[in-house]
């Protein structure tokens, strides 16, 4: 798949804002006043920030409220729903917090449990697709969640509980290539069943349908070298856990540190989210031949 | 609405033949043709006398080469369109209820003035049917030319998709699927139609016919047996020239 830019900052920049939100809506760190205020602050810049970037990959971004009308079907207008309602009830949980020092609890956990289900229903957009095989499974969903309670942990300076959440996430952000390298092969789907021509003999493509490229090619054909992609997969293991880790286990770390561990995170997110992305094989690729199984 | 209907009064759609397709690409042209001028927006080109030129097509010709295990290799021509599934993804997906599947006919359609160019549908399709258009920036997909398959303004031979009344091979036809009696559940049940990516579990409508067996010149030349050589050892002053030349150095 095209690795747009607008999808890949939306999803690891909400990913790490509302997993923050989740935290705070928990109780976790116990803030009010001004202190809650700078974490409301950061959690609604990411949030909202991806979600901006996100509006920017629609045709017709001017349509959008539309989208919030088939919740009942599918993921996409349930992410929308959710998203909304996560930002409002937060932001009336944090004014409490901020200006009257008060926890209403109840409305925190409804409020984190909605941001939670935001980053959920994002990985099912990904995870519902069965045309892309690498991403059609229950391992999508828990790794899109590891990455957002991580994150979120490792910005609400939960770190004890960052450290173990992190360790879980880089096993199954490992479980997730591994997995995924084999998906389209084991998928069943290849060129013979894509042409039905797999019973009269080898089929191989012989011309394309033109000589130019298409909207199928630039958005399903992306490929990404073998060497390429174990390099960026290695970068993404160190920045967005081993360096993380390492501060956390440092004694005495301060607020300097921690800030170069959430950075670090965050890059090493962002390297993992292009490779989601670029490494996910669509199987409209096969009509064009642009897949070897 | 996004979600599907349960069942379709009709089941219209095509029957795509894969032995016949000559690979002329006159159904591309024309559904182009019809389909620029006609329902929604038009089907933008970029570039299209320049060095990349790229544009919108709501149908496709590959062409594949298949090597069976014994003969020569075969050359299919591949037209695709939408496949108008029963159980389409493409419409699931959407999250404005612009895509949807018609209760009437089953047909596969965007309200284009709702979409708002997500692009999800087209990830959810397997077969490639559905671009986003780079100027109107909405999604098309073939619409079974449903502007002119109930045109009363259209003289009735021509109230077929484009394609299907453009194809010299006859490669292409129209027709309902729900009737068991209809030209298109015939040839499907004749010639064992099938469904491309079953596995997709998409159903789709649209069914390929697949290429027959090609004719061996020995089943077809009555006289074959006729022209067989009449004697397999040369004899006389052919047998003594025979053996003269396979005497001599070199000879065999
Ligand atoms: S062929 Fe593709 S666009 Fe057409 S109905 Fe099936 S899934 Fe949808
Ligand atoms: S591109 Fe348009 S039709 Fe397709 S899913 Fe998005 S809103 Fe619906
Ligand atoms: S039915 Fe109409 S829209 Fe569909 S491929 Fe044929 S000509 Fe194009």
């Amino acid at each position: 798949m095209h690795p747009a830019p607008s999808v890949i900052i939306f999803s690891t920049l909400s990913g790490i804002g509302f997993g923050l939100l989740a935290w705070l809506g928990f109780g976790y760190p116990a803030v009010t006043g001004w202190t809650a205020f700078a974490f409301f602050a950061i959690a609604y810049l990411l949030a909202v920030g991806g979600l901006i970037a996100s509006t920017t990959h629609l045709g017709h971004p001017e349509r959008a409220l539309k989208a919030f009308s088939q919740w009942r079907s599918s993921w996409l207008s349930r992410e929308g729903v959710c998203a909304v309602a996560a930002l409002l009830i937060m932001a009336l949980y944090g004014a409490g917090l901020v200006f009257f020092g008060t926890r209403w609890g109840f409305l925190g956990v409804i409020g984190a449990l909605l941001s939670l289900g935001t980053v959920f229903t994002t990985a099912m957009i990904y995870t519902q697709l069965k045309t892309v095989p690498r991403w059609n499974h229950f391992t999508t969903p828990a790794m899109f969640m590891g990455y957002c309670v991580s994150g979120g942990a490792l910005l609400a300076n939960q770190w004890a509980e960052a450290f173990w959440l992190l360790l879980l996430t880089a096993i199954i952000q490992v479980i997730v290539w591994w997995r995924g390298d084999t998906a389209l092969a084991q998928s069943g789907t290849n060129l013979a069943t894509a042409t039905g021509l797999g019973t009269m003999g080898g089929v191989r493509p012989f011309e394309p349908p033109h000589t130019g490229t298409n909207y199928l090619l630039r958005e399903f054909a992306f490929q990404v070298g073998r060497d390429h992609a174990f390099k960026l997969r290695i970068l993404a293991m160190v920045l967005a856990f081993a360096i993380p880790l390492l501060v956390i286990l440092l004694p005495g770390a301060g607020h300097f540190m921690a800030l170069i561990a959430v950075i670090s995170h965050i890059v090493g997110v962002f390297a993992s989210r292009w490779l989601f992305f670029a490494e996910a094989e669509h199987v409209v690729g096969l009509y064009y031949g642009k897949r070897t199984v | 609405m996004t979600t599907l209907p349960q069942s379709t009064e009709k089941k219209l759609g095509l029957v795509i033949d894969l032995d016949t397709c000559v690979g002329c690409h006159a159904c591309v042209v024309s559904c182009k043709g019809w389909n620029t001028e006609n329902y929604g927006a038009p089907l933008s080109d970029q570039d299209p006398y320049g060095k990349e030129p790229s544009g919108t097509f709501l149908n496709r010709v590959h062409s594949y080469e298949v090597q069976p295990d014994e003969g020569h290799a075969a050359l299919v021509h591949f037209p695709k369109s939408c496949l108008h599934c029963e159980d389409a993804p493409c419409v699931t997906v959407c999250p404005t209820g612009a895509s949807y599947k018609r209760v009437e006919d089953g047909i596969v359609l965007v309200n284009e003035s709702d979409c708002i160019g997500c692009g999800l549908c087209a990830w959810a399709c397997p077969y490639g049917a559905r671009e986003l258009d780079a100027e109107e920036k909405v999604m098309k997909k073939c619409t079974l030319c449903v502007d002119r398959i109930y045109n009363e303004n259209l003289p009735e031979v021509d109230r077929v998709p484009a394609c299907v009344r453009t194809c010299p091979a006859g490669a292409r036809h129209f027709g309902d699927f729900a009737d068991p009696d209809s030209n298109v559940s015939i040839l499907t049940a004749e010639r064992g139609g099938m469904d491309l990516m079953p596995e997709q579990g998409t159903k789709p409508v649209n069914k390929y016919l697949p290429p027959r067996e090609r004719d061996r010149s020995e089943d077809v030349d009555i006289l074959a047996p006729f022209l067989d050589p009449i004697a397999a050892e040369p004899q006389g002053f052919m047998g003594w020239l025979d053996k003269a030349l396979t005497a001599m150095p070199g000879g065999r």
